[in-house]
């Protein structure tokens, strides 16, 4: 057994192991820390197909921005997990009925599957082309060819993150807050009165 | 030897996983959007395996992209979450009707 056919199993097997427990820990947290397992893993297998580009950009962006994202809400909300849980047992068999039916299409599916003829598969990993590394390879195309659609790409993340802005964000009541629309159509007259109060009389505000 | 099957058996035992994630915890919305995350992870896989193996760099592009929209997907969805549990003061899913007619 060579040290790549050994590192495929380790990964695949902490993968699947950990992505059961991402469903089954009691608590959210450790659902959370068990997803991040399970994101390592999968880049390991990425590094192992040769895509080292999106190994690194799956842990950036999953590791260090969702799962945090998470952990965030996990820890904000006051939620009394346990009751949540309560419809578990009855679920599981409806559950697991649906999963091995899915599981048995998809393995069927996969092994009754052949590339068509004009297709050429190969049985080793891909090398990059001469002189290029990966994430050479993944520019010249991604700038070039999908550049619209890498712009669009931008566009969905600039869309939710004021999504996620606009529907997280709340005016709270009794706070002094700047209104700048306010502070520029104040003019002179609005802002000072005057006033020639009798002696004695003072003046109202 | 490890082929193209391989990687898409894991990644079929992946997306099994998140479908039963989803059927299992029906009330807690945070373990569903992880489940969803597994199910993007099991189709990125699927993506780069026969990128891979077909010497082919455009699923590697698109695995890209479905990270992309993950990663939205996440930040709008805990937000919704929030929204929720700051109106309602809980995130059961059964509790979810407001918009029924």
């Amino acid at each position: 057994m060579t040290a790549g056919v050994f590192a495929f199993y380790l990964f695949a097997s902490v993968l699947l192991s950990a992505g059961v427990m991402v469903i089954m820990a009691r608590n959210p947290v450790h659902s959370v820390l068990w997803l991040i397992v399970c994101f390592f893993n999968a880049a390991g297998l990425f590094i192992l197909l040769g895509a080292e580009f999106l190994a690194m950009t799956l842990l950036i962006v999953y590791v260090g921005a969702v799962a945090v994202l998470f952990l965030f809400v996990v820890m904000m909300l006051d939620v009394d997990f346990a009751t949540l849980r309560s419809g578990l047992a009855r679920y599981l068999p409806l559950g697991l009925l649906v999963a091995g039916v899915i599981l048995t299409e998809i393995l069927l599916a996969v092994g009754s599957w052949r590339a068509g003829d004009s297709v050429q598969m190969f049985d080793v990993l891909a090398g990059t082309p001469e002189g290029m590394s990966n994430t050479q390879w993944i520019g010249s195309v991604l700038y070039t060819r999908y550049l619209f659609v890498f712009q669009a790409a931008g566009l969905v993340l600039l869309v939710s993150m004021i999504g996620a802005i606009v529907l997280t964000h709340r005016q709270r009541v009794g706070t002094k807050r700047q209104d700048i629309g306010k502070q520029v159509a104040m003019t002179p007259a609005k802002a000072v009165r005057k006033a020639q109060p009798g002696v004695g009389q003072g003046v109202e505000l | 030897m490890i082929g193209l099957t391989h990687y898409l058996v894991v990644s079929a035992a992946l997306f099994v996983i998140g479908v039963l994630g989803i059927f299992l915890n029906r009330k807690n919305v945070i373990v569903i959007l992880m489940s969803i995350e597994l199910l993007l992870l099991a189709v990125n896989i699927n993506f780069v395996a026969f990128s891979a193996y077909l010497h082919d760099i455009h699923g590697q592009i698109f695995a890209m992209f479905v990270l992309t929209v993950a990663a939205g997907e996440a930040a709008i969805g805990l937000a919704i979450l929030v929204l929720y549990f700051r109106n309602r003061g809980t995130i059961a899913v059964d509790d979810v009707d407001m918009m029924k007619g």
